[in-house]
């Protein structure tokens, strides 16, 4: 009877100990998450005034703004989030709609799965050598490539467990009426799995959104006001980096208003995306 | 009739059109594949035929000489990776139980997303962070600590004594260890998600207390899935640039001391491709990102091979 009690109680202690550790396990994930957002807030918003949006990156040791860089990082952004969405959706369909058969399907979304967390700064050399080297020159245009192929394993990955939701019976009732398949396709099906597709290509916005290493080798940095997809662009990213890293003062202030503006667009696609997702996930 | 016909014809003309069109943009991804380990290969040729295999075994970094060798940012990415593994697996494990067994409901998905929140920060981001308020902080008060009580053991004490200057290869480490948390913790918790809910029930049926339900069912049943989550938090922190970057300290020397600074091969990449002058630097760096993909290719490959298998056995169990 008294061992009896000893594994019992033995038992509830591990059972304890280890229940306690995993609710420490939480509150240090979310200690770092706290720490850092807080860090972003006490440097940044002090730093983050208007001249940041109405003024261009600053010669070292002088005050300015950082405008042209957020200007850079949108176009390349919009850019490359174009060339990859389409490419993403259309690749993404046929995985889910075409991929039934055959070598071909599976092995495309298993490099697919494998792409979408290749090395960042690798897709920056191979757009490097593939693009840079050819022309001669850094440009936004380099920049924008390779976020492109950022962008498309994302958009890929969610377009086709998009796809997959939508119930066949949906399809037949298509096909059913007459309608050839790419109409199906193209009016129905992509259609029904529209709120998720846009989820994905936010999500794969907001990862493009905040990558430097890409664009260290492709769009490098201007210091100047430039809407010129073909020259050297300023992104805020690159911006950051070359501020963070500098001795001066202003510079690393205008790091640290870049950096709080990045983090806030990026946290809040996130969660618009999700928002959004599980809104159109009830209504339906 | 006629029209009817040269209708249908058109519509299975579009059918044809429509499908090829969706094929070539997924074929797009294998070329892709293929394009970037050409362009690799191809651009690190100058490197491979100067130095061969010798480069994987070289601690040479000389630009002024034109000799290269890998070793040592090869080493700092394995053993940067291997720190981060070595804190987010038992962390993620953690928070995944957490999540699927203790939170109140109410706070289940905030607290979920608040995880994911972190993984969404840009890597820039930990990396300025790592540099202005980790580092200054753990110079001064985890790194003396670690020199007067762990640098003095036997065995494990030369790894941490040395200067406490808050950069170099353990800083790096425990940044990317709170980078992957997130990743594995998903994963985890998702594959935690996919124990059929009879068998937890049969066990807590049973008696059997929550942490031994962790351990002795949802574990066991798992544990394909747990590997290949950890495995993708291995190919993240193999590949993270910007983040190791600011706190590694960039130096091409190999020293035991994990308090010393040490470079990686993507930091290496960040900060001297611009800079690199001559074909064989250019090429030497570029090999190092061929390696790097490599490494990343083969270990995202098992993880997601791992993934595929618990997918395949759910299905079969369904």
């Amino acid at each position: 009877m008294n061992t009896m009690l000893n594994l019992y109680t033995r038992r509830r202690i591990v059972n304890a100990v280890g229940l306690s550790v995993s609710v420490l396990a939480m509150l240090f994930g979310l200690f770092w998450l706290c720490w850092i957002l807080l860090t972003l807030l006490d440097h940044g918003l002090p730093a983050l005034t208007p001249v940041v949006f109405a003024q261009m990156t600053p010669p070292p040791g002088n005050s300015g703004g950082l405008l042209n860089a957020i200007a850079g990082s949108v176009m390349m952004t919009v850019v490359g989030t174009l060339i990859g969405t389409p490419i993403g959706i259309l690749a993404g369909t046929y995985l889910a709609e075409f991929g039934q058969r055959g070598w071909m399907a599976p092995l495309t979304r298993f490099i697919n799965d494998v792409l979408l967390s290749a090395p960042s700064i690798v897709i920056g050399l191979f757009v490097y050598e593939m693009y840079v080297v050819r022309v001669r020159h850094f440009s936004g245009w380099a920049g924008a490539f390779a976020l492109s192929i950022l962008v498309i394993p994302v958009v890929i990955r969610t377009t086709e467990n998009m796809l997959r939701l939508v119930p066949s019976t949906l399809r037949e009732a298509a096909a059913a009426l007459g309608a050839p398949q790419w109409k199906v396709i193209n009016f129905v099906t992509l259609r029904a799995a529209r709120a998720g597709i846009i989820t994905g290509v936010m999500l794969a916005v907001a990862r493009i959104s905040g990558e430097t290493a890409p664009l260290l080798f492709t769009a490098l940095n201007n210091q100047f006001w430039s809407s010129n997809m073909s020259q050297p662009m300023a992104n805020l990213p690159v911006v950051i980096f070359q501020f963070a890293m500098s001795p001066y003062d202003d510079w690393q202030k205008l790091a640290w208003a870049g950096a709080l503006l990045i983090t806030l667009s990026v946290l809040t696609l996130n969660i618009l995306a999700r928002v959004l997702f599980r809104q159109s996930a009830t209504t339906h | 009739m006629f029209t009817h016909e040269t209708r249908l014809k058109r519509q299975a003309i579009f059918d044809l059109l429509f499908r090829s069109l969706t094929r070539v943009c997924a074929f797009g991804v294998l070329a892709l594949l293929a394009a970037i380990i050409i362009s690799l290969l191809v651009g690190s040729m100058p490197a491979i035929h100067a130095f061969g295999f010798g480069f994987l075994s070289s601690s040479d970094w000389d630009p002024v000489n034109g000799r290269f060798g890998g070793m040592i940012p090869i080493i700092g990415t394995l053993v940067t990776s291997g720190i981060a593994l070595l804190i987010a697996i038992p962390v993620s494990f953690g928070i995944a139980i957490f999540l699927t067994e203790l939170s109140p409901r109410v706070l289940r998905r905030p607290l979920g997303i608040a995880i994911e929140l972190l993984a969404g920060i840009p890597s820039i981001i930990y990396g300025m962070w790592g540099l202005f308020e980790f580092a200054p902080l753990f110079a001064d008060h985890v790194e003396p600590w670690l020199n007067k009580h762990v640098g003095t053991l036997p065995y494990i004490g030369p790894f941490f004594s040395g200067p406490p200057m808050g950069i170099g290869l353990l800083t790096a480490g425990i940044i990317l260890a709170i980078m992957v948390i997130p990743f594995i913790a998903s994963v985890m918790r998702d594959v935690f998600d996919v124990v059929p809910t009879l068998l937890k029930e049969s066990a807590y049926g049973l008696g059997a207390t929550t942490w031994e339900v962790m351990w002795q069912v949802v574990l066991p049943y798992t544990k394909v899935g747990v590997a290949g989550g950890i495995m993708l938090g291995l190919g993240r922190a193999l590949g993270e640039t910007m983040a190791v970057t600011f706190v590694i300290g960039n130096a091409h020397d190999l020293s035991k001391s994990l308090l010393m600074p040490g470079n990686s091969i993507s930091s290496a990449l960040a900060n001297e491709f611009n800079e690199a002058v001559g074909d064989l630097y250019t090429s030497s760096l570029i090999e190092l990102g061929l390696i790097l993909f490599f490494i990343t290719f083969v270990v995202l490959s098992i993880a997601r091979y791992m993934l595929y298998k618990l997918g395949q056995r759910e299905g079969q169990a369904a």
